[in-house]
Parts: C-alpha cells; structure tokens; sequence
C-alpha cells in the first residue's frame, strides 16, 4: 500500500473504522480490507465489544418470511374439532373477550371454519401437514415447528415491524441490521445484510423499507436489495459506454487525484473514500457473477421448480437465497406477499402454497446437500396466524379468516435447531395451552443460535440502550439441538 | 505535534507536561489537576450515576431497588433502609459511603452494578471522581439543561488577535486548555464555497465565483453572507433540517402509502426562513397558530407541522389505537424537536433517567389529544388527499394570502391541519389506548419550567407561550445547537436530540448558553445567529487536518480546525444539476419525481392507491432541487437514502454520516450524474477556447477553485487518453452523448471531444472534494 494511504489509516484507526461504519463485525471486513490494520493494540473499546459471545450455532440466516400472514390451520395446527364444529358459533369460554380488528368486531357470529384441506401427519415428529404444501412436508424430519408463537400487535404493519425490529413503532434497527452490526460479512465483495422481494396472487400487503431499515445503526448495516433481473442492486451496472478497462482508468485516476486531495487535506475521510470506491468496483465483478441464475445446473433447477429461472419469483429468490449466502452473506432476507386471506381463503391459499413450497423446501434440501444446512439457519413464516373462525360469508369450502395473533405456527431448519414440534394450541386452535413463545424469545433465540447474548447485545442512542429483544426475552432452550 | 510548537510557547510547556503525567490518566488529570477545578457533579459524576445506576437507583420508582435513589440527595445520604447503620453516600467520608464500598468490589455479591445488569463497571479513574466527589461535600446540582442558561463573561485567553467574535473567546479557551492552536484563515475560494453552502446549498455560478474571489473589499466576506441570506436558496436549505425534525413526506406511510398533500406547509417553512421570521414566530404559529390571536389561513397552515405524522389506511384497525398512536408521535416529535428530551420513555414508566413521570407525559400528550382528529378514517379505496381537520385553500386564496404557493392545480387544495375539540385525557397504563387510569389536565414539562396556569392556557396557545418564554431552560439551546449542528456537523451538545440526564454534556456549555441567550436577547433573530457563527474565526479557519489534529482531537471537538462535511443527500444532488446548469430554480409546489431505479415502488406495494407505480416527471420537473424530490414514505428515493437521508419516519434529529460502496457506485452510476456531465461537456464543448481551459472550467465549476497546474496536467491526460480511445470505438460517441432525457439545443460540432469532456466531467463529479464542505 501506498505510504501516504498508510500513513492515514494509522493515524486514525478508530475514526477509520467508525467511519467506515462497520460495527464490531465490521472488522472482518475491514481487516480484508487493509491487511494489518487492527493490529495495533489499545483499541480496547471495541475488543471488548467482540461478537459472538460464545461459539455460534448458525453462521448465517435465511429469513423465508410469508407477509400477510398464513393460516397456521390450513397449514399446520390440523384442529378436527373445527371440521366437526364448522359453522357453528366460536363458544364465548374460548374466545374469552379478546380484542379483535375493526373487520370483523362487528360481526354479530363468529361461525368456525374447519379447514378444507386434507392432513398427513409425519409420525416420528408428529407434525401435522395439509396437502397444499407436500414438499415442505417431504422435509419434515428436518423442521423444528413452534405452533405457539404470539405476538401483540393486531394489524399488519405494526406486527411485521415487531417482527423485523422487536418493536410495534419506531424507528429501531431491523433483525438483519442487528447481525450486520453485530457479526459483520463473511463476504468482502458483499453487504452482510440483503433483502428479496416477491409477491403471490393472493391478497396482499405492501412491504416497506423501514423493515429493513438500520433504525439508529449506522446506515451501512440496512438492508440492501437484490434481484435476480438486470440490474441486481441499484446502481450497480455501468452505462453502456463505459467498459471494464474503462472503469478501471476512471477510477485509478479518481484514486490519483483524491490521494494529491489526502495529502494536501490530511483528512482520513478521503482514504476511506478511495477503498469505498475500491469495494464498489469488487461488488460489480461479484455481485453480477453470485446473482446469476444462468449456470445452475438441470437438477437445481428441477429442484428449485421452473419459476426459479424467472427474475423475481420466490422460487428465483430461493435460489438466490442460497447463493448469497452460500458466498457469505450473514442475513439473507425474503418477503413474500399475498397472505392476507380475509375471504376467499382456500383458493387464495393453493396458489400461494404453489409459489412457495416446492422452492422452501428446495432451499433445505439444497442447502443439505452442500452440506450447509448446520451452519445456515432458515425461518418460514408470517406476522401472526388467523382465525378460526370465518370472515364474511361461510360456505362447506370457502370461507374467509380474520388476523389472529394469539397463536400461530412457523418453522425453522439448520443452524443448529432440533427437528420437531413444539408448543400447543387449545382444540379449536384460538389459545396457546402449552409452551408459549412470545416474538421476544423468537428474536432471542435466533440470536442465541447466531452466539449472541441478546441480552448484552446493546447499542446506546440518545441517552438508552436498545437491543432487538427490548426489555424481554427468553431463549427457548428445548429448540437448539 | 510540530505545529502545536511552531504555534505556541505555551502549548510546548503542557505538551511535555502531558508527556510526564501519561496518556491513561489524560482524561483524569486534564479535568482536576491541570485547571484545578473542583469536581462537578453535572459534569464529571452524574453521567456516571446515570448510565450505571439510574436504572435501579433513580426516578423510575417502580423499578427502584432496595428503596435508594440516587439521584435525590435526601434519599442518597439517608440510612439504607435495608442495611441499618450503613449510608449509601455519607458527604465528606468516602471511607464511610456504601456506595464507594460497593463500586469498588469484585465480589459479584456485592458490586455495583450487579454483573446481571451487563452495566460496565467503573474504572478506577471514575471511581477516584465519585471519592474526590464525597470527599468535597458531595454536591448535587439541578440537571444543566433544565437551569436557565446564563451570559457568563468572556473567558480570557491569549490568542485573542484570532478573535472575531465572542465565540472564539470560548473555542479559544478550551483549545489552549488542551494545548491545541487554531488553523490559519481558510483561503476565499473556500470561504466562498462554504458560504454557499451552508447559506445556500448550491455551488456559486462561474460569474459569481469570478466576482466575489475578485472583489477588493474588506467587508467583502459579510456582503457575501448577507446576499446569500437573501436568495430564495437560503429558505430552501434552511429547511432541510426542519423538515427532518418536523418529519415531512408527501405520503401516508403504511402499507398501502397513499399519496397526501403536505407539500403546502413544507413551502410555508421555506418562507419563513426566507422572510427571517423569528424562531418564536415560528414556533408559536406551529404549535398554536389555529389558536393565536389575529391568526389567519396561513397561521393555520403553520399547524399542519403537527399532522405530517404517518396516517393509517389499513382496513380493520381500531380507530383509537391509531388516535393514540399518531398523538404519541406529536409528543414525540416536540420533545425532541423542540425540547430536545426523549420523553417519549415515559409514556408506559416514569422515566429512569430524566425528572418526568407518565403523569407529566399525558400532561403534555393532553395538548394534543384535545385535536378534533380521527385515527382512521376508512381504508385506502377512499382516501383524501388531507384529514380531518382540514384547511381548505381556494383558487382565491391562492391570489392572495397563498399567493407563494407554486402550483399548477387549479382546483382546492386540502391540507391536514389542527384544531381542537373536549376531550378528556387519561394515564395509559403501559401506554396502551385501552388502559386508561386516572385523568390528567394539559401541562408543559414542571421539572423544565413550571407551568403557570394564570400565564399559560391549557391548550396548545398556553403551550407555544411557555415554550417561546425566555425562561424556558431548552428552547433556544436546542434550536442554537441545531443550527450549530447543521454548520460544523456536530452539535456541541453531540446528542443533539437529546439534552436529558443520559445526553452527552456538552462540549462547550459556556458557550452554548452565551449563544442561546445571546439568540433570545436578539429576538431569536435566526439569520443574526447564523451569521454570528459564520463570521467566527471558528468557522472561518481552514480545514486542513494536521497530524499533530489526528493526535491530539481526532473527532474535532475543540475546533481547531474547520470540519470537512459530505454534503447532505439533497445538496448533492443540487451541486450536480446546477453545477451543469440543468438545475430548474422552482422554489416549492408538489413533490417531483425524477429518475429511479426500476421497481423502487413496485417491488413493495400493495398494489392499491395512488402511488403502486412510479411514473417518472419529464422535462423541467427531472431538474428540480433534491428536496423536493417526492418522498413516499415506505420506498423512500433510494439515491437519498444511500447518503444518509432521513426516511422521515419519524422526527429525526441527526443524520448519520457514512462513506459506503454504495455511495460510489451512485455518483458514477446515477443518470442524473451521467446527464449533467454529458450537458456540461457539450456546453463547454460549444465555447470557444482552449481543451485545456474547457478543463479548468469545468474544474472551477465542479470545485469551486483553480485547478493546479498538475491537475490539470493530469485532467489532460485523461481527457486525451479519452478522445484517442473514442476515435478508436467511435460508436461509443454517440452512446456517451445521450446519457438523460435533456435535449441540448445546439448539435455538438465535434463530438469525440465532446463525449471525452463528459467522462472528464463525470471524473471530477466523483472526486471526493467535489461534494465535501471543506
């Protein structure tokens, strides 16, 4: 390295490093970066600050997230108490006064409506499956399912905030910015924090960057999104005019007349700015080489369904999914919309299961057979369940289901997650009856498995310090293998 | 270190010291010893107790462990209620304190604080202040930020030659403190750049750089300020950072994110600034102006500050969630934007840090729930560009009060306004809409100054009174800090939204209370404060960094040199456009959308409302400032996001300030970049000099100052390389011209030359002086 940029970076280590804005992780790229640089002793701070806590479980997180909500009982919590009762009025002892949306607080019944949907059971778990997602349950020995989650928000977008960032309101850092600051990228060439958007046919709910904001987190660790189509990350492709070679003059004389600039102004900031410039001209090699989806093999592609071809689909995302973190990147994040079944329910529900199951289950199995699976961590599921009862009108097989946060299923693989069924809902699947999981211990759980004490894992802004969990929180210890 | 002792004897003689004494004791010994100043409790033990023992130990009582706050002396010095005999601070004795005894063990069992609150434990030198702290009597002081702040005299100094102003007087004196010594006086075409942008936001044409670097008069610098304050840009960009603090956005937020119609209040603020309205105006009319005696429309339209929180248009929500919701958020934003507390922490607890309970909390939030407004007012599929209450502005009133108001609609225009209505307000337990306990009257903040209710209504005008009321401890710092912020990119109080007891102190409180007091004795006059800080030798100082400014004040806390800043997102878009003359002058009006990237909006919508797809303006509307670039609230513009502009999901005090790839790949990459080098390079290509002036031009143009002779030795090398490089590809020429949607008006008469300059340009838009205040 040239003496002057030398010069700069040991001058100022700690303002490099802040500027630079990469948290604690952020010194694995930074130490790819510049060879040599933390090196120097005295940087205390931040060495005591170094993540995991302990050895981790997961090295990264495919977040599979179903916006808009699924019905965790046409999917999962098979209630035959349902299909016996359809029709009939939700007994008040059940529903117990419980708040409900302005949709359906009017109505003068709340008639239940058993699932239309036929059910396996996979008999050494005893995890129950609807017919509309037989991939997903072809993996079944894999899946660690919670079919007592809950949370405390009612409607969409505070509950999928509370999901993303541990709060209903408010500006907080979302999970992935958490893990960006915290772990940092595995990936020099690659932000540690990349976001996938896809929607379904069924009735949708909007998705929205604060999910994915860095909140009070420097803005290097949001979410940055990809694609699989032309331009995978905004901004990336250079006009047509200008060619490698081209670039490469540009940016070597940008270089030259920014370090005069350095030496003239001393200022740190400017190095910074030239390895910046450094690492955009890397992700443009690399970004566009991890995000084709052109050479993946016959089998993946069969693996993954034909969708998996086409830019934007999950199934492409999926796919993608895998790729970007099999290059390391640390969070991995995929929304997919069209969930919101307030009426028409099953037929929206078969095709969004056609959308996402065989790709879900792809990914686990892709993932497996590159031995990656103990090391990535995959989480599937939506901001809350729904009702049990019907929205609208009800007839033998169609009906609609309100938001229901009282319980709700979601599963997880790999990263070090037992396979199997945890927690319990009552017989008309409204009330948790045993080992209830709040989204607190959700997060804290998934930070466990990632070696990080949710606990001790602060960042101190305007006079508090805030973690993911809030206040709350208990890791849910029988889930880690 | 070399310049340190070129510059003053002085210096040397505390340099050496500092060599004696050590670095690790630095921080100690340079509060106590060296200046002999007994030890403060605001200063130097309070930020202790409330970062490690508040918690447990302060005024949130419910959480309050083993009955001991101690923050109140009464409670600190009496006996332990669970350990007779035994006092947690006894003044004078630090043997006998418990307190010391206790930060001082290791033994899990007994040491503050305990090992599960993950609570660092003190260093020796902090404890040695908490001993030192006892030892002289254990003090307590009122919190500073909640004491009126006062005029203090002028600290002496000796470098008073680099004096301009009285603020100089207290830079000064804390730079000779830590033994640093000022910069020389910046050169003009920096002075010149710096003014025009922090007054401005926009870079000097090439007239005016060639009149002002040319101009002989002494007074030149304060003719300079003076005319840029009075350019309609000044308003522009004074407005920046209130519409951060004030959260605007052109749309509802929420999932479906509809489109509403803010924009006439966002140029209501740009006329303010630009009429100097005085800060107490302009808070009084944005806080009570449907209130004020002799109000009118635009005094109303003033109060639409309120309503430019998120709305929902989510069917199915429960209307008093939202209410209450969109209420915090008002509560919210004036704690921080106005009174710069986070008192939004007592809104489910008493707060632990700061003196304010939930009861003082709903006092406040009682202001804002008496607003006739609804929290939801039916789904997306009948959405309406403003809610209730409204202020309806007619064709009429656009001839006349709203004659300012740029738009090309000829219909009403709706805006979200306030108005009030009885409504009774209530404690929420833990926050929640439905747990209302015992009822409360509005009130403003006792524990910041007492609200007299014989002086102050108990509606929002009783409000803007006690704000604006010289007495009331925050209001002019804050603001003062904000503007100071906004020009050194740092406050001196750094957490600029926060002057509670867990905030930073600040780095010069003498200072910041002279300024604040000095901004009320001249009727909170903005512009007079403005350019009371820019004429500062402070601010007028160069911004070269020495080694020995890296050893000694690496982030730049005693100013002794003036910072390098990135220009802010919007700026950089400004300095782009205008630089290349495509820049449309439009002040205000409805929000623009120029070019994006595919699928910004697309690829997260529900694909209900207005706003599911983007289509893009064409012509005039591309060239239009960054500010008024539309903002939609959940797929916010991404080129702004990417330097760190606010989301403006809620009120946001501070931007961060970072240096990322992606920020590279968005100046070399960005068509509007592309676009105004293109049209620059064809224009500089039409004039008749030189390749090699065209150079230079473009050069002072972009950089605001004569090239070296090497850089543009450099540049014409580049520029060659380029012009044989196309004579080589010539079907690349044409491609490197089309570059945006602006038609140039003549042909370009030689086109490789032309194509050449535009990479030349797009180079020097990419150099990292270009968009840095320096």
């Amino acid at each position: 390295m040239n003496e002057f940029l030398e010069h700069g970076l040991n001058q100022n280590r700690r303002k490099f490093l802040s500027k630079l804005s990469l948290g604690l992780g952020g010194m694995a790229l930074g130490s790819l970066m510049i060879p040599g640089i933390f090196d120097a002793k005295n940087e205390d701070d931040l060495f005591n600050n170094v993540l995991p806590h302990f050895a981790p479980k997961a090295k990264r997180v495919i977040y599979l997230f179903q916006n808009g909500a699924p019905s965790q009982l046409d999917l999962f919590d098979y209630k035959p108490m349902l299909q016996q009762m359809h029709g009939e009025d939700l007994p008040a002892s059940i529903r117990n006064g419980q708040r409900l949306t302005g949709m359906t607080a009017n109505q003068t019944k709340f008639p239940l409506a058993g699932t239309r949907f036929n059910f396996t059971q996979n008999k050494n778990t005893g995890a129950y499956f609807s017919e509309t997602i037989p991939h997903i349950a072809s993996i079944s020995d894999e899946l660690c399912i919670i079919r007592s989650l809950y949370t405390e928000a009612i409607n969409h977008d505070p509950a999928l905030t509370f999901f993303q960032t541990g709060a209903q309101v408010g500006n907080r850092p979302s999970m992935g910015s958490w893990i960006s600051y915290g772990l940092g990228s595995e990936n020099k060439n690659l932000p540690a924090f990349t976001v996938l958007l896809s929607k379904g046919k069924g009735n949708g709910q909007g998705v929205y960057s604060k999910l994915w904001s860095n909140g009070f987190l420097d803005s290097i660790h949001q979410g940055v999104q990809f694609s699989s189509g032309e331009e995978p990350v905004k901004y990336l492709s250079d006009p047509e005019f200008i060619d490698r070679g081209d670039k490469r003059k540009m940016l070597d004389e940008i270089a030259e007349l920014n370090e005069q600039s350095y030496k003239e102004m001393g200022d740190p900031e400017i190095v910074t700015k030239i390895q910046q410039y450094e690492l955009a001209y890397r992700m443009q090699m690399e970004v566009p080489e991890v995000t084709s989806l052109q050479n993946e093999p016959e089998s993946i592609v069969k693996m993954y369904g034909p969708d998996c071809l086409l830019p934007g689909t999950y199934a492409a995302n999926c796919l993608l999914a895998r790729k970007l973190s099999e290059s390391g990147v640390r969070f991995v994040q995929l929304y997919h919309q069209g969930w919101d079944g307030h009426n028409n329910l099953p037929n929206e529900l078969v095709g969004q299961c056609k959308d996402v199951d065989q790709p879900s289950a792809a990914l686990i199995k892709d993932l497996k057979q590159r031995g990656l699976l103990d090391e990535t961590l995959v989480i599937w599921g939506g901001e809350f369940g729904r009702t049990n009862y019907c929205q609208g009108k009800l007839t033998k097989d169609n009906y609609g289901r309100d938001h229901h946060p009282r319980c709700f299923t979601i599963w997880m693989a790999g990263g070090g997650t037992k396979p199997g069924v945890y927690g319990e809902t009552d017989e008309f699947g409204y009330n948790i009856t045993n080992l209830p999981v709040h989204v607190h211990d959700f997060h804290a759980t998934v930070m466990h498995l990632m070696g990080v004490d949710h606990e001790k894992f602060t960042f101190k802004h305007l006079g508090r310090r805030y973690r993911l969990t809030d206040v709350a929180g208990n890791v849910v210890k029988e889930i880690i293998s | 270190m070399l310049a340190l002792v070129r510059n003053k004897k002085t210096s040397l003689v505390l340099l050496m010291l500092v060599a004696i004494v050590g670095l690790s004791i630095y921080y100690f010994t340079s509060n106590n010893v060296f200046t002999q100043k007994p030890i403060s409790y605001n200063k130097d033990i309070r930020p202790l107790l409330s970062d490690r023992c508040f918690a447990c130990h302060g005024p949130d009582i419910n959480k309050m462990k083993a009955g001991l706050r101690l923050d109140l002396p009464a409670s600190a010095f009496a006996e332990l209620s669970k350990n007779k005999g035994h006092f947690a601070i006894v003044p004078g004795s630090p043997e006998r304190s418990e307190l010391i005894r206790r930060i001082e063990s290791s033994d899990p069992h007994v040491m503050m604080p305990q090992p599960e609150s993950h609570l660092a434990k003190l260093t020796p030198a902090e404890i040695k202040l908490f001993k030192q702290w006892i030892k002289e009597g254990a003090k307590y002081e009122k919190h500073w930020a909640f004491v009126a702040p006062q005029k203090t005299a002028l600290p002496k100094i000796k470098n008073e030659d680099w004096t301009k102003n009285e603020i100089d007087y207290f830079i000064s004196e804390k730079m000779e403190e830590k033994g640093l010594s000022p910069n020389e006086q910046a050169n003009k075409e920096n002075l010149i750049k710096r003014a025009f942008i922090d007054l401005n936001g926009l870079p000097p044409t090439y007239a005016e750089l060639q009149t002002w670097t040319k101009n002989q008069n002494q007074n030149w610098y304060q003719l300079l300020l003076q005319q840029l304050m009075k350019k309609p840009a000044y308003g522009e960009k004074m407005s920046i950072l209130w519409l951060d603090l004030a959260r605007y956005s052109d749309s509802y937020g929420y999932q479906d994110d509809n489109i509403r119609t803010q924009w006439p209040w966002r140029d209501w603020v740009i006329k303010a600034f630009n009429t100097n309205m005085h800060y107490d105006q302009f808070l009084m009319q944005q806080i009570a102006g449907d209130l004020i005696p002799n109000g009118n429309k635009e005094t109303i339209l003033a109060t639409a500050f309120w309503r430019n929180h998120k709305y929902t248009e989510e069917g199915g929500v429960i209307e008093e969630e939202y209410r209450v919701t969109n209420n915090i958020d008002k509560t919210r934003t004036f704690g921080k934007a106005i009174l710069g507390v986070t008192i939004e922490c007592a809104q489910c607890h008493d707060h632990k840090y700061d003196p304010f309970s939930a009861k003082d909390y709903y006092q406040l939030y009682a202001f804002f729930n008496m607003s006739k407004e609804k929290g939801y007012e039916g789904d997306v599929s009948i959405s309406t560009p403003a809610k209730t209450p409204k202020l309806f502005i007619s064709a009429e009133d656009r001839k006349n009060i709203f004659a300012y108001l740029n738009t090309k609609d000829t219909g009403k225009i709706e805006v979200s306004v306030m108005g009030d209505t009885v409504r009774p307000t209530y404690v929420l337990s833990r926050g929640r809409y439905d747990a209302p306990t015992t009822e409360v009257k509005p009130a403003g903040i006792n524990a910041i100054m007492p609200y007299d209710t014989t002086k102050y209504e108990r509606n929002r005008l009783g409000l803007a009174k006690w704000t604006v009321n010289k007495r009331n401890p925050l209001t002019a710092r804050v603001f003062v800090n904000f503007i100071w912020q906004d020009i050194f990119g740092k406050g001196l109080v750094k957490t600029s939204g926060d002057f509670g007891l867990q905030g930073e102190l600040p780095t010069h409180p003498e200072l910041l209370d002279w300024l604040a007091v000095d901004f009320m004795e001249h009727n909170w006059d903005i512009q007079y404060l403005v350019t009371k800080i820019m004429t500062s030798a402070t601010y007028t100082q160069s911004s070269i960094i020495h080694k020995s400014h890296l050893e000694k004040d690496p982030e730049n806390t005693y100013y002794a040199r003036s910072p390098r800043i990135r220009l802010k997102a919007e700026l950089i878009r400004d300095w782009v456009l205008s630089t290349s003359g495509l820049l449309n002058p439009v002040i205000g009006g409805p929000s623009v959308k120029p070019y994006q990237p595919k699928g910004v909006w697309e690829s997260t919508t529900s694909g209900r409302g207005q706003l599911a797809a983007y289509k893009q303006d064409h012509g005039e509307d591309l060239y239009r400032r960054g500010m008024y670039t539309f903002i939609k609230l959940t797929a916010p513009p991404p080129s702004m996001i990417i330097f760190d502009a606010s989301n403006r999901d809620q009120c946001e005090a501070k931007r961060s300030n970072t240096n990322t790839p992606l920020q590279a790949l968005t100046m070399l990459n960005d068509p509007t970049v592309l676009e105004a080098s293109r049209v620059l390079a064809e224009k500089l290509s039409a004039e008749n000099m030189s390749v090699a002036d065209k150079i230079n031009k473009a050069f002072s143009l972009i950089l605001i100052r004569t090239p070296s002779s090497n850089e543009t030795n450099r540049l014409m090398a580049y520029f060659n390389n380029q012009e044989a490089y196309l004579k080589a590809h010539q079907a690349l020429i044409q491609k490197t011209l089309s570059a945006g949607e602006y038609q140039s008006t003549q042909k370009n008469k030689n086109a490789i030359e032309a194509a050449a300059l535009m990479k030349t340009c797009l180079l020097l838009y990419n150099l990292e002086e270009t968009i840095t205040k320096s």
